[in-house]
């Protein structure tokens, strides 16, 4: 059983890897997606014994919002503001993935000096450390608002594995009150976007650093 | 006997790697719903070759002949530390996969400057580009080894791959995976396989090895083909060691379910080879970044268990 969930921790980072690199915003959404999904089970295999109903429930909980109801969302949002369909990363690919291979190895040796109690499977800290970090490149990294929506439901993931190397088994009010609040979050960020991009045409933060666009015509932009 | 053993194992390795590639291309027929040529085309090939008389240009030198040679021999070298089917080699000492990387490394060295030195133009743009994938190739492919070794606690490379058996598959199949993916990736792009680069193309400007051997002829185009069919057979050994970890202690079938999984992983890369498109030339160097974030993945998983 440990084996398995070491394959979806180290699944779990190729994902953040193939983040780090997709040109592709429809295929971000879908990897953050499966991510959140991926996560979701964890908790199934790393528990001692059979999964117990409440952990069913809640696993089914999380799976449907962060795999049916997120991906949903930002669909409409990229699709609703009509910008191009590329991520537009301000740093190259190469980069990117050398940013979350070194942010991977970083966290590896943070993980050996964190005071945390011992977690079950390997690599759970480092994972979710990672996670957070890929989350914070995401965010830094791209140029349009929608992927930085992204990054930030990249380090609710890398929170949600952290939490389950902490704890054996989920406080549930706990991680129910993130989940509410992460999906308020996109939600209003959802709109904001829609927004953004009424008012301004596009959803490019680079362009976003003026209060008002009324000076533009004097920059010639 | 147990000394001729591993003679054995290097001549095997030394006559039926040119079988090989005829593996791959009767896959690729298959795929494309032709006959496909003989499987021991390049044996007929070789033996065409090595009796005709070489052509040189007037600007070639003495580097031009020596290159073919000089990979030719490092090939040969690296066959007799292979691991084969998990049995000793006939050379095995500490760090020895280090030497490995080496003998590759002074291999291409070998064919670039022979490349170079015909001062022909396509020549020089296939030795640039061998080079450049190389820069991504060989980190991937030190690292996973160096993964490998710290998994194994082993210092050679026969050591290691006779170290791995199934039960170190059960406690670190994630890495052990991550780690195939990786050298995999490393065979497609060394070899001049697929996605990196197109073995049947005929345009200059796209090739990457074919570009670089167009002026060689006769016996020294006989050694460059030999010796990549030995590049194949030595990272298909790789891989062949890597998914088949289980010894049964008998020689025989040993060899024989090596065997087996080499003309599998040859047959791998074929299908590969008709499924997918070639690369356009600048994402090439991301295919390989991917294959060094997989080994290093590898060793950092290693080193935090």
């Amino acid at each position: 059983m440990h084996t398995f969930a070491e394959f979806i921790i180290v699944f779990i980072i190729l994902i953040n890897l193939a983040l780090s690199v997709t040109g592709s915003l429809s295929a971000c959404i879908k990897l953050v997606a499966l991510q959140g999904v991926v996560a979701g089970v964890l908790p199934l295999m790393a528990g001692h014994g059979g999964p117990q109903g409440r952990a069913v429930a809640f696993a089914a909980v999380i799976i449907l919002l962060k795999g049916a109801v997120f991906p949903w969302l930002m669909m409409r949002a990229r699709d609703s503001s009509g910008a191009s369909k590329d991520v537009e990363p301000l740093i190259s690919y190469p980069a990117s993935i050398m940013l979350c291979l070194g942010a991977f190895i970083a966290s590896s040796w943070m993980g050996t000096r964190l005071p945390l109690p011992e977690a079950g499977v390997a690599w759970i800290v480092p994972a979710s450390l990672a996670t957070i970090f890929t989350g914070f490149l995401l965010i830094t990294t791209r140029r349009k608002a929608i992927t930085q929506v992204l990054g930030y439901l990249v380090i609710e993931n890398g929170i949600y594995i952290f939490g389950l190397a902490l704890f054996v088994e989920q406080p549930m009010m706990v991680e129910l009150a993130i989940l509410l609040d992460v999906f308020v979050a996109v939600f209003v960020m959802g709109i904001a976007i829609f927004h953004i991009s009424r008012e301004f045409d596009h959803i490019d933060t680079a362009e976003l650093s003026e209060l008002s666009d009324w000076r533009r015509g004097e920059y010639g932009k | 006997m147990e000394i001729v053993k591993p003679l054995f194992q290097i001549l095997a390795a030394a006559l039926l790697a040119p079988l090989l590639p005829g593996v791959v291309n009767r896959v690729k027929a298959v795929f494309a719903g032709r006959k496909g040529p003989p499987l021991e085309q390049l044996y007929y090939d070789l033996i065409k070759l090595l009796r005709k008389a070489p052509v040189y240009s007037r600007t070639s030198t003495w580097v031009f002949k020596a290159g073919p040679i000089a990979g030719f021999a490092a090939l040969m070298t690296a066959l007799a530390m292979l691991p084969f089917a998990g049995r000793p080699a006939a050379l095995a000492f500490e760090g020895d996969f280090i030497f490995l990387v080496y003998l590759l490394g002074l291999a291409r060295f070998g064919t670039v400057l022979a490349a170079l030195d015909t001062g022909s133009a396509f020549e020089g743009m296939g030795a640039s580009r061998e080079m450049q994938f190389a820069v991504f190739a060989e980190p991937a492919f030190f690292l996973g080894l160096a993964a490998l070794a710290r998994i194994t606690g082993e210092g050679s490379l026969a050591g290691m791959f006779g170290a791995l058996t199934g039960e170190t598959w059960r406690t670190a199949a994630p890495v052990l995976a991550l780690l195939t993916a990786s050298f995999f990736i490393v065979l497609l792009a060394e070899n001049s396989r697929v996605p990196a680069d197109d073995p049947n193309t005929h345009l200059e400007l796209t090739m990457i090895h074919e570009a670089m051997v167009l002026d060689h002829s006769g016996p020294e185009l006989a050694y460059i083909l030999y010796g990549a069919s030995l590049k194949l057979w030595l990272f298909g050994a790789v891989i062949g060691s890597m998914v088949l970890p289980r010894h049964s202690g008998s020689w025989a079938s040993d060899s024989g379910m090596f065997l087996l999984v080499m003309f599998g992983v040859a047959a791998g890369v074929g299908v590969v080879e008709s499924v997918l498109a070639r690369l356009r030339l600048t994402k090439v160097p991301y295919l390989l970044i991917t294959a060094f974030a997989f080994s290093a993945l590898g060793l950092i998983f290693q080193m935090a268990r």
